[in-house]
């Protein structure tokens, strides 16, 4: 099932496989969205549902198959779900559901704005006796506050367990619902439910794939959740043919989430030193942050953290002065992208790089973030072409409107000419977390230069602008361990000789001893005193020993393929992957087997004594559990990390070792999915009194303004995105003649009623409009896109590709000029899948092009 | 050893990357009729967006020698509901039309059955396209030649394949030998019919005495744009000039009885004078 995304669209490579497990293996493709795409033609079923209205449809599919015959006759349902997720934990009785506070949790602070989860949490027996007495090390440190054992009820009969606490929670999620709220056939619904239902078991799984179609909602986290929870319920977690698939919204998010250029987590998702919460020291950054997590794998956080800092500051980290921890920059509030516009506008920000980003064409509000760059200092953008950004002060459609006057911006503007892809070495981590190396196969033209170049030049350079400073503060610059200098034969054949070294990058990631410098074989090694650094100990093992990297490896297979480039962590392509076996450790069947128990298998523990008993994986994939471990093994009830968990407790880096059905922390907007409409929606909540996520972040400031519910003045649904022929914002697209011609020009997928009912015709001009702005596109007015009936009413959708800006040789207006600043709680990411709007036959006024 | 192309729409995802890898590799420019210049702009602006589904390039010219069709297929319910794809390109008939009519012989035919139009001898007199059923080939102002796909002739006579079946993300379009992709395309024909697509077909084994591109279709070919019964003008040659030969005898006896007629009607006037 494919929902959030359109893949054939946004990743046509990536396609390829689910059409072959279509034309080889009979798979059935199924795409629920509200357009008909590129994917829905090459998919079995299309079931079209109102934009933001996911969680009700996956919701209910829940509710059908935890009521289905099939689920609960099929001995392995039960078998997954009692001991592979938390459904048998005991939730505080103090908790109360959206269903007995109509669309709220218990909880809610007086604002309404914020959740305080305490009775989200387990009912738990005694707190064990600590197992050691001195606390010398951190390890130590949690050791001394493993909390007690949840409580369990595997019958799932108690009425506090996570199990009764969902069935009631999706009661009223029903086919009919669907139909009334989302707009979809109550028949294609089924359609999708029992495909989704009968094609999982012992012998079948279903995946799931999405992409920005969930993620940007202000309900994004929640929807995906919904997923998580419903394959959880199938038993397809951990499986060959199971899981839920992110597809990354361009080459490398992965990495650049992995290696953190996101501003509330440190390489490896550890998270950010927060001047908000107790990171005084280390030690209190520690504890913070693994005392709940401690009895996952995150009970290693302390070596992970050590090595971190030790990468950063090298010699100069000791544990005297905790590893340099006091001079690692904090952050105090959310720095994500539309705060930190927001904050530029405010003028609070005095400097910004642009790298491999056009916030005048892609960010959200895009005329708001305009603006906001002429309050800079100075901005530097990085680029291959003279993007929309690095030329908002002289042409941009604030300029033109006279809005904003060239004379008046202050912005200082470098624009320094950026190196693409095949003109530099490095790894690019793709959706499944798979690290591939790629050759520099030339030299960039003239002075641009590749992000690493530039980024490890200004370093050097900011090195020795501060070297004789006595100032304290200086001491992060002063000591940062920086040397990436390029070996001779790395820069042989190529005319820049100070292109620096991605190995030896690579090499600081993966993980090195210290003292003599030997690149690390497995995380499993780091250490929390200093002797080892690893820049994002997930990566450990990419490079497992001096000069030999994995992500070169290309020895494919018919299947799993785990000669191919590297996997992180330890080449595990499926991960949790102990559910592939059932409780017994046998694999659930002969079709689906990927790990197993072998209880006779002998190896040796590092004292040489024998140990019985051992995972086995016949096809090379990496065994995402301790390989020793007997599935009967009952865990220390007062030990951390590998020692607590059982050998049922296959989600070894959640603290219970179960995959959560219920989230007792670290969502902050409810431990379950509920269905809340878009934060702008043309109909009322017709599921719960709360109308939309209590907890979305909005800006209720000058030039962001919001449209009310079912607002008479934009009573359409909206929808941004991507078609094939261009890329994001356009720089690696709109340039090149080729793709220029394939998709010329802005424009808007209309359904023939409405256009009727606007006298919009096809090929022609219309105009859309938001209290943001108003921009012009030509109509594209086909079948493809159709009305929904809502409870009733008739709600018309319009759907515009937003690749388009004034520079470049394909143009158009910037569709952002019409989206608004608001947010999910949990990540900040932006609605731009779904806000309202009208539309009107016609040019806009005003000034052109943009 | 007939190279070729099979083309399986039913897997098409229409997302144009063999047209841009075509004209990569080929070194074709974008279509100088799809920009225009604007004011103040450094560079030529595209302005042919057609409104005719996700297809603005329209058809195949001289520097476009390939082109994704998009057949919208919906009923005003959409009970009925299918989008279609298409990668169309030169066939590469076993019977080309092109060649047969171009006078110079600067289209031939090579050793791997590709047809190949070679510019240094092209006279651009453009007999050719009329003689092409597919509308393939293409006169360009400015060489004063005419185009087409030439199936990579440099790449397959160098050991790979078309640009064009490389860059195809989902396979839809494969090289290889003709006899080969044959075999491919009839297993993959029956399980589409097993399936219940009824109407699927393929395109290619009979028309124009077989073509080197072949495709899979899911409607009848008119759907994609394609003649139904595609004819080469050579293959109306022997009717044709069976027309004219029985023409001929006709008009020769025809003369015949007219001069003995005349000659008739002469000596009767003879006798008269």
């Amino acid at each position: 099932m494919i929902m959030g995304s359109n893949m054939a669209e946004c990743h046509p490579v990536a396609f390829r496989w689910p059409l072959k497990a279509k034309t080889d293996h009979g798979a059935v493709l199924m795409h629920v969205d509200p357009r008909f795409t590129r994917t829905s033609a090459l998919c079995d079923i299309h079931a079209p549902i109102r934009a933001g209205t996911d969680i009700l449809f996956l919701g209910a599919i829940i509710n059908h198959v935890i009521n289905s015959e099939r689920w609960n006759s099929d001995p392995f349902f039960k078998e997954y779900v009692v001991n592979y997720t938390n459904a048998a934990k005991l939730v505080n009785s103090g908790y109360k559901d959206t269903e007995d506070l109509d669309g709220v949790f218990s909880g809610m602070a007086k604002d309404g704005k914020s959740y305080s989860n305490e009775t989200w949490s387990y009912q738990r027996g005694p707190k064990p006796a600590p197992a050691v007495a001195g606390a010398k090390t951190f390890t130590d440190l949690l050791l001394q506050r493993v909390p007690g054992r949840p409580k369990t009820d595997p019958t799932l009969k108690d009425p506090n367990t996570v199990f009764q606490i969902l069935k009631k929670h999706y009661r009223r999620y029903t086919p009919e619902m669907v139909e009334k709220v989302c707009g979809c056939p109550k028949e294609k619904f089924l359609k999708v439910a029992e495909t989704l239902l009968n094609n999982s078991g012992r012998d079948k799984t279903s995946n799931i794939t999405y992409a920005v179609g969930w993620t940007q909602h202000t309900v994004g986290v929640q929807i995906i959740r919904t997923a998580a929870m419903l394959q959880a319920l199938l038993g397809n977690i951990g499986r060959p043919g199971g899981g839920v698939l992110a597809l990354r919204g361009h080459a490398t998010i992965q990495g650049s989430t992995d290696i953190a250029t996101l501003y509330h987590s440190l390489p490896g998702y550890l998270n950010m030193p927060d001047g908000r919460k107790n990171h005084e020291s280390l030690r209190d950054y520690v504890l913070t942050e693994a005392v709940p997590l401690s009895t996952s794998y995150w009970g290693n956080f302390p070596k992970f953290a050590v090595s971190y800092f030790k990468a950063q500051w090298g010699d100069a980290a000791t544990k005297e002065n905790d590893y340099g921890y006091d001079y690692h920059p904090k952050i105090t509030g959310d720095h994500s992208h539309l705060p930190m516009f927001v904050h530029m506008m405010e003028g609070q920000i005095k400097g910004f790089f642009a790298m491999g980003q056009n916030p005048a064409v892609g960010g959200q509000n895009a005329s708001f973030q305009r603006k906001a760059l002429s309050k800079l200092d100075w901005m530097v953008v990085r680029d291959f072409y003279e993007t929309e950004t690095s030329v908002f002060w002289k042409n941009s459609p604030e300029i033109r409107s006279e809005e904003l006057r060239t004379a008046d911006i202050k912005t200082e503007v470098f624009f320094l000419p950026a190196a693409c892809v095949a003109e530099m070495e490095g790894t690019f981590t793709n959706t499944q977390r798979l690290i591939q190396r790629h050759d520099k196969a030339a030299d960039p033209p003239g002075d641009a230069r590749s992000d690493l170049w530039f980024t490890y030049h200004l370093g050097k350079r900011l090195k020795k602008l501060y070297t004789n400073s006595q100032n304290d503060h200086d001491w992060p610059i002063k000591n940062l361990y920086w040397d990436y200098e390029p070996l001779p034969e790395e820069t042989g054949n190529f005319r820049i000789k100070d292109e620096p070294s991605a190995y030896k990058v690579l090499k600081e990631i993966n993980g090195y001893t210290w003292e003599d410098k030997k690149p690390l074989p497995t995380f499993a090694v780091l250490k929390e005193d200093g002797s080892t650094v690893s820049g994002a100990w997930i990566y450990t093992g990419v490079i497992p020993a001096e000069g030999k990297n994995l992500a070169a490896n290309r020895q494919g297979d018919e299947w799993i393929s785990p000669g191919w480039g590297f996997a992180w962590p330890a080449n595990r392509h499926i991960m949790y992957n102990r559910t592939s076996a059932d409780t017994t450790g046998k694999p659930w069947s002969e079709k689906k087997k990927l790990i197993y128990w072998d209880p006779d298998k002998e190896t040796k523990d590092p004292t040489g004594k024998t140990i019985r008993g051992l995972w086995v994986s016949p096809f090379g994939e990496g065994i995402d559990f301790l390989p020793t471990k007997a599935p009967g093994f009952r865990g220390k009830d007062n030990g951390i990390g590998f020692d607590w968990l059982s050998g049922n407790d296959p989600f070894i880096m959640r603290p219970d070792g179960k995959a959560w059905l219920f989230a007792p922390f670290g969502i902050v907007d409810g431990p379950m999915p509920a269905h809340y409409e878009p934060y702008e929606s043309p109909t009322p909540n017709l599921v719960y009194k709360q109308q939309s996520n209590p907890l979305a972040k909005t800006w209720f400031i000058e030039g962001n303004p919001y449209h009310k519910v079912a607002d008479p003045k934009y009573p359409i649904v909206i929808s941004t995105y991507r078609v094939t022929e261009h890329h994001l914002s356009g720089t690696m697209s709109r340039w090149l003649p080729w793709l220029a011609e394939l998709m010329p020009e802005l424009f808007c997928e209309i359904s023939p009623e409405l256009a009727g009912e606007k006298g919009i015709k096809n090929a022609d001009y219309m105009t859309i409009e938001t209290a943001r702005g108003e921009i012009q596109a030509r109509a594209l007015v086909t079948r493809r896109m159709r009305p929904f009936t809502v409870n009733g009413k008739t709600i018309h959708e319009v759907g515009v590709p937003w690749h388009w800006g004034w520079q470049a040789r394909a143009e158009g207006d910037v569709v952002n000029n019409l989206s608004v600043l608001v947010a999910d709680p949990n990540v900040t990411i932006h609605e731009g899948k779904v806000f309202t709007c009208n539309v009107r036959a016609g040019k806009r006024g005003g000034v052109s092009r943009g | 050893m007939a190279k070729g192309m099979f083309v399986d729409t039913s897997i098409c995802t229409g997302c144009k990357a063999c047209q841009v890898a075509c004209k990569e590799w080929n070194g074709l420019p974008g279509e100088p009729s799809h920009f225009h210049k604007v004011a103040d702009r450094p560079y030529p602006i595209a302005f042919n967006f057609t409104g005719d589904s996700y297809d603005n390039t329209g058809k195949l010219s001289a520097t476009d020698w390939r082109h994704v069709r998009f057949i919208e297929q919906f009923n005003e319910s959409r009970s009925e509901a299918r989008w279609l794809f298409s990668s169309d390109s030169c066939k590469h008939c076993n019977d080309a039309g092109c060649l047969n009519a171009c006078p110079v012989k600067a289209i031939v035919r090579t050793d791997m059955g590709n047809v190949f139009v070679q510019q240094d001898v092209c006279i651009g007199c453009k007999y050719c396209i009329p003689a092409c059923p597919f509308g393939v080939i293409s006169f360009s102002e400015k060489t004063g030649t005419v185009h087409k796909c030439t199936l990579c002739n440099d790449r397959i006579h160098n050991g790979l394949g078309t640009a064009c079946a490389k860059a195809c993300p989902t396979g839809s379009i494969s090289f290889g030998e003709v006899t080969d992709l044959r075999k491919k395309a009839d297993a993959r024909l029956a399980r589409l019919k097993g399936l219940g697509f009824a109407k699927a077909n393929i395109y290619g084994y009979k028309e124009a005495g077989g073509l080197s591109v072949f495709y899979l279709f899911m409607d009848r070919p008119s759907v994609y744009g394609q003649p139904e019964a595609p004819v080469v003008p050579q293959q109306r040659l022997l009717p044709s000039t069976a027309v004219t030969v029985a023409s001929a005898v006709v008009v020769a006896a025809a003369a015949l009885i007219s001069f003995r007629e005349r000659g008739e009607k002469k000596k009767e006037k003879e006798v008269k004078l």
